[in-house]
């Protein structure tokens, strides 16, 4: 008699797990095209010659390993870091608009990195911490001053978070302008997200935080599961509601800040990759790991394009992502009403 | 399964500075069916959710098997009892299946996996509530009866020997309505759950309820067997309406014919 539970159970199961796989294939392959393609064509058995230490033809080890692998790795964490990051916030307030870069907690991550380059000339290690402890401040803002009264509305969580993002942009702008005219450029460059001249100096932070920060929030994630239901229901399922929403949340920012230090904060990945996920898994599941699968993959996909669609020009990721991001953005708010999904 | 205990003892509940159950002691009977009623406002919802550990008492304590809630773990206490509150939120697209499933949240750790017993809880839960021929179908295609049921199965789900439900049977038709309290009584009669609901309706409340608490004011004005409890006098000086209280022709429980201003024989 345990048939038809069993069976749902394992319908839903398999459906997730074949998302997960397909979108895996998916950052799989377009990995390889991004070190494989460009002015230099390097052919596959060369690229895995290459990572696998054997011998290759001249220049290639230096192309795949050097100039090629450290953008790639760097597309697939920073998308996964955005995805998940994106994610948590998503599912924690219930709504696809609370995404990290729409309320500001990006912002938050890049206002202060855009000082500390034009005030001090900061560079490297130096501008994860202190995007890091932008970020936190923001979001702690956000977060107690949506808290107050007790309850976090969704609504009021997006408006406060929507708020303080264009009380940092003006800051930025702010900045931007008081500022010598090529060190203005560097940050603008660097503020629309791109994945240009990094090299694995700007891989290691973010791969150490991702090796400690996606399984704390793929654990973490287990609560989701019930913090969905309301914070009656899941008080009532015994978890503890504060610490859990808190624990995620800092997750969630860490994830962003941390990419978002490494790479600049590339446009709308984080709102897109969850909403994207959620529709493939179908089933209302906190689904974390697809979602961060889904930024992976936009993220190799947007900066493929960017360095390749015309030639000669290479435009930096975020403005691709940008190009996707926004009409998404307006067709939500646009439904959003409508549907009364946005409760 | 167990049977658990239940007590407010000197129970204030608020929220910021203003206070709504003000120093409510009550026992809940165990294995019995105790439902609350009293007017808008009166604070039998913020008791309810007093009783369950969602809001902290301002002074007083809650007993759950003699001891104070708050000191319980917060996962063993959700072995024991739990809440069915108004109005839940079911995420877009979640299928009744994995909805219920989530009732088993305490019966697992952070690594423990899904069992054949957890299989076996979720089934025996759809089981009882009639829903098991939904098992397959999004909470969002229901109706609002079915609904309703499936959040009734989830609380099954959870196995514990107190369930607490705040209005079940809000929104549903007169049929619905019987249908979800007739499903309560059969699990304080099957299994010995001991139910404590909010109900609005005075008759239903009457009929299925074994004891009675009739609050005002964040206070109980008097609590026992309906049949002794609701009379002419406590419905006039608790809801400041005039009635006749008549058998109930059905179970002989307390029914209760309001009398207006209009539309009276002579």
């Amino acid at each position: 008699m345990t048939g038809i539970v069993a069976a749902t159970r394992r319908r839903e199961a398999r459906r997730a797990g074949t998302v997960a796989i397909a979108l895996g294939l998916v950052v799989l392959v377009l990995f390889a095209l991004s070190l494989s393609y460009g002015s230099f064509q390097v052919s596959l058995p060369d690229i895995v010659r290459s990572l696998l230490g054997q011998p290759t033809p001249p220049q290639v080890d230096y192309i795949v390993r050097t100039l090629r692998l450290p953008r790639a790795i760097l597309a697939v964490l920073t998308g996964l870091a955005f995805g998940i990051g994106g994610a948590i916030f998503q599912n924690l307030v219930r709504n696809p608009l609370a995404s990290p870069d729409v309320i500001g907690v990006t912002a938050g991550a890049s206002c202060s990195a855009v000082l500390a380059i034009v005030l001090f000339g900061a560079s490297g290690g130096l501008i994860t911490v202190i995007a890091l402890t932008g970020a936190l401040v923001t979001g702690a803002l956000i977060y107690v001053l949506a808290w107050r009264g007790g309850g976090m509305g969704t609504y009021r969580f997006v408006l406060v978070g929507i708020g303080i993002g264009a009380a940092l942009a003006g800051v930025m702008s702010f900045l931007l302008t008081r500022t010598d005219i090529r060190v203005a450029q560097d940050a603008l460059i660097w503020l629309t997200g791109s994945l240009n001249a990094r090299d694995w100096d700007d891989v290691r932070p973010l791969a150490l935080a991702g090796l400690v920060l996606i399984p704390a929030a793929l654990l973490l994630g287990r609560l989701l599961g019930g913090l969905q239901l309301g914070d009656d229901m899941a008080k009532g399922l015994g978890i503890g509601v504060e610490r859990g929403r808190l624990g995620l949340l800092l997750t969630g920012v860490l994830l962003v800040a941390t990419a978002t230090a490494a790479a600049g904060p590339i446009a709308y990945v984080s709102f897109m990759s969850g909403p994207i996920a959620a529709r493939l898994v179908r089933g209302g599941r906190p689904a974390l790991l697809p979602a961060g699968l889904v930024g992976a993959a936009v993220v190799l996909a947007a900066d493929f394009i960017g360095a390749h669609a015309i030639p000669g020009i290479i435009f930096p990721v975020g403005v691709i992502t940008g190009v996707i991001g926004a009409p998404y953005l307006l067709w939500l708010l646009a439904t959003a009403n409508r549907t009364g999904r946005g409760e | 399964m167990q049977a658990s205990t239940l007590q407010a003892q000197g129970l204030s509940l608020g929220y910021g500075d203003r206070r709504i159950v003000d120093d409510l002691t009550l026992t809940v009977p165990t294995g019995k069916v105790t439902v609350i009623v009293g007017p808008n406002a009166c604070g039998k919802s913020t008791f309810l959710r007093g009783l369950a550990r969602l809001l902290p008492p301002s002074s007083g304590s809650v007993l759950l098997d003699g001891k104070s809630i708050h000191s319980i773990p917060s996962r063993e206490v959700a072995l024991r009892l739990n809440i069915l509150p108004q109005g839940p939120i079911a995420p877009d697209g979640i299928t009744v299946t994995d909805l219920v499933s989530r009732g088993r949240h305490p019966h697992q750790g952070y690594f423990r996996r899904w069992t054949a017993e957890d299989d076996a809880a979720v089934t025996a839960a759809l089981t009882a509530t009639d829903t098991l021929a939904l098992a397959g179908r999004a909470v969002d295609e229901l109706s609002g009866g079915q609904r309703q049921r499936v959040w009734i199965a989830m609380a099954l789900a959870q196995r514990t020997g107190v369930l607490l439900l705040d209005e079940p049977t809000t929104y549903l038709d007169v049929s619905h309505q019987v249908e979800v309290l007739d499903l309560l009584t059969d699990l304080n009669e099957t299994e010995g759950a001991t139910v404590v609901m909010v109900l609005h309706e005075l008759n239903l409340a009457c009929r299925y309820a074994d004891h009675l608490v009739v609050m005002k004011d964040g206070a109980v004005v008097t609590a026992g067997p309906p049949g002794s409890v609701l009379t002419e006098t406590v419905v006039e000086q608790v809801f400041g309406m005039r009635c006749r209280v008549v058998p109930d022709p059905v179970s002989a429980t307390p029914m209760i014919v309001p009398i207006g201003r209009h539309r009276i024989a002579a």
